[in-house]
């Protein structure tokens, strides 16, 4: 049992089917585990807030007796808050119980303490004290269209929240119901899915309805996002107006994961599945693929991978710090968990056999302090 | 006064300060629902891991009343007399 102090580390967060399991690392290279911790608890959501001088872990816990909850740690998992009324939970009057917490969005430097959250049923959540009480957004849960959402294999959940610098457009995305946006911080929402295909649905170019797996922000350029479709990888240059597609250059259209640089133009990440009725790597072979210019050339990422890997890489599986070179991180549902130091160039499994991964989310931190009790 | 006990699965033990069981002061019959409320009071987060925020009992939740589980019963409008015993199990769930 060690206990290590740094100016410069790396947390990563490792939500599975089966609990947390949370690693810190000098390099990026060699990490120390900690967990289960939550055992025996799902976790489908984790946010890293690096924001007021510390270091929160904000985890949407979800057990298949107990419930769901949020609970958050500001010593790297030694110790568990969860508040006593619970952090997040329909009001009265609206006859819900919230079943899972799918996202945990930290807002922006500039706004501290502001956090998003995305849940099953589908509805989304504003914290403005770091995490510990959630207001139920009340313009997307009554809007008109709730009723015509679905469900998608999954369950009905709003997965993706992008927020501007300005905090004035909100991006929402949903499966079943697509994107919806926000031009006033959240108050009153619209659809904004042209382009985007829904082909399993009578009309195939629906306003609404389509089953959009995840967004992401373009880090440099406002007003451009990427998203991955249920078959479909997209861009908009025009802040959702319209969206085109930028699967030209990948073996798949399918998978669940967008990553987008923390810092640099035009680039974003994806990891391809076949297609919806074979949701494994293409061809057996697991890669990572880029592209460096927003969409027009993609570059396949595999070194470091397996050479077979028949396991899907989910929604949230997947995240980028915002160190430099950015990192790279993904987990598999068969339990493995690769890390890239070098924005995908490189891959080296760093965890392996845990339960299904759900969620990975990693930072780079002042000072990281682990008792490494745990080898995963 | 007479009592009614709640006796909890170890796993929710440590949500209410180590007890193996809660009681709730009754005379004549209240509900389940009622008992629920009395003992949790103090409790937020126990209340919480078998209720969800409409009230509704947790899928997996079983609770049981001299030895019927309380939906085959009136659920959560169950009537409970002092000296009977009301057991929370957890049902068997999960993979």
């Amino acid at each position: 049992m060690g206990c290590m102090a740094t100016p410069e580390s790396y947390v990563l967060a490792i939500g599975t089917k089966k609990g947390l399991w949370l690693a810190t690392s000098q390099d990026r290279k060699q990490w120390s585990f900690t967990g289960p911790h939550f055992l025996m608890s799902e976790i489908p959501s984790i946010g890293i807030d690096t924001r007021d001088g510390r270091t929160r872990i904000m985890v949407g816990v979800r057990s298949e007796h107990w419930g769901p909850t949020v609970a958050h740690s500001d010593d790297l998992g030694a110790t568990w808050t969860e508040p006593e009324q619970g952090a997040i939970k329909f009001p009265d009057g609206t006859d819900a119980a919230v079943e899972r917490i799918w996202q945990i969005y930290p807002d922006a430097e500039s706004r501290p303490g502001v956090v998003w959250a995305g849940a099953e049923p589908i509805s989304v959540w504003k914290s403005t004290d770091g995490g510990e009480h959630f207001e139920l957004n009340r313009g997307l849960w009554d809007h008109p269209h709730r009723s015509e959402w679905g469900a998608g294999y999954g369950g009905a959940a709003a997965h993706s929240i992008v927020v501007n610098p300005s905090g004035d457009n909100v991006h929402v995305a949903m499966s079943t119901g697509g994107v919806y946006r926000s031009l006033d911080g959240g108050s009153s929402w619209e659809p904004r899915n042209k382009g985007i295909s829904a082909y399993f649905m009578p009309d195939p170019n629906p306003e609404f309805g389509q089953c959009v797996h995840k967004i992401a922000a373009d880090a440099a350029v406002e007003g451009r996002l990427y998203a991955q479709n249920h078959h479909g990888v997209y861009r908009s240059d025009d802040n959702a107006e319209s969206w085109e597609s930028i699967a030209e250059g990948l073996p798949a259209d399918f998978g669940f994961v967008m990553l987008t640089h923390p810092r640099r133009a035009g680039t974003a990440w994806v990891i391809p599945l076949k297609a919806d009725g074979e949701r494994i790597p293409p061809e057996g072979r697991l890669a990572v693929h880029r592209t460096d210019d927003a969409g027009g050339t993609w570059k396949r990422l595999d070194a470091g991978l397996p050479q077979v890997e028949y396991n899907a890489v989910l929604r949230d599986a997947a995240a980028v710090d915002s160190a430099e070179p950015a990192g790279v991180y993904f987990g598999t549902r068969g339990g493995s968990v690769y890390a890239s130091a070098d924005e995908g160039e490189s891959f080296a499994e760093v965890a392996s056999h845990l339960p299904d991964v759900l969620c990975v989310r990693a930072a780079a931190v002042a000072d990281a302090k682990v008792a490494a009790t745990v080898s995963a | 006064m007479a009592e009614i006990s709640v006796v909890l699965p170890s796993v929710l033990q440590p949500l209410a300060g180590g007890q193996s069981y809660l009681t709730a002061p009754a005379d004549g019959t209240v509900t389940v629902g009622w008992l629920l409320d009395s003992v949790t009071e103090d409790y937020p987060v126990l209340a919480r891991r078998l209720r969800d925020e409409t009230g509704a009992l947790r899928r997996y939740v079983n609770i049981y009343v001299n030895g019927d589980e309380v939906r085959r019963l009136q659920g959560l409008d169950t009537e409970v007399a002092a000296g009977q015993e009301v057991l929370i199990i957890q049902s068997v769930a999960g993979g």
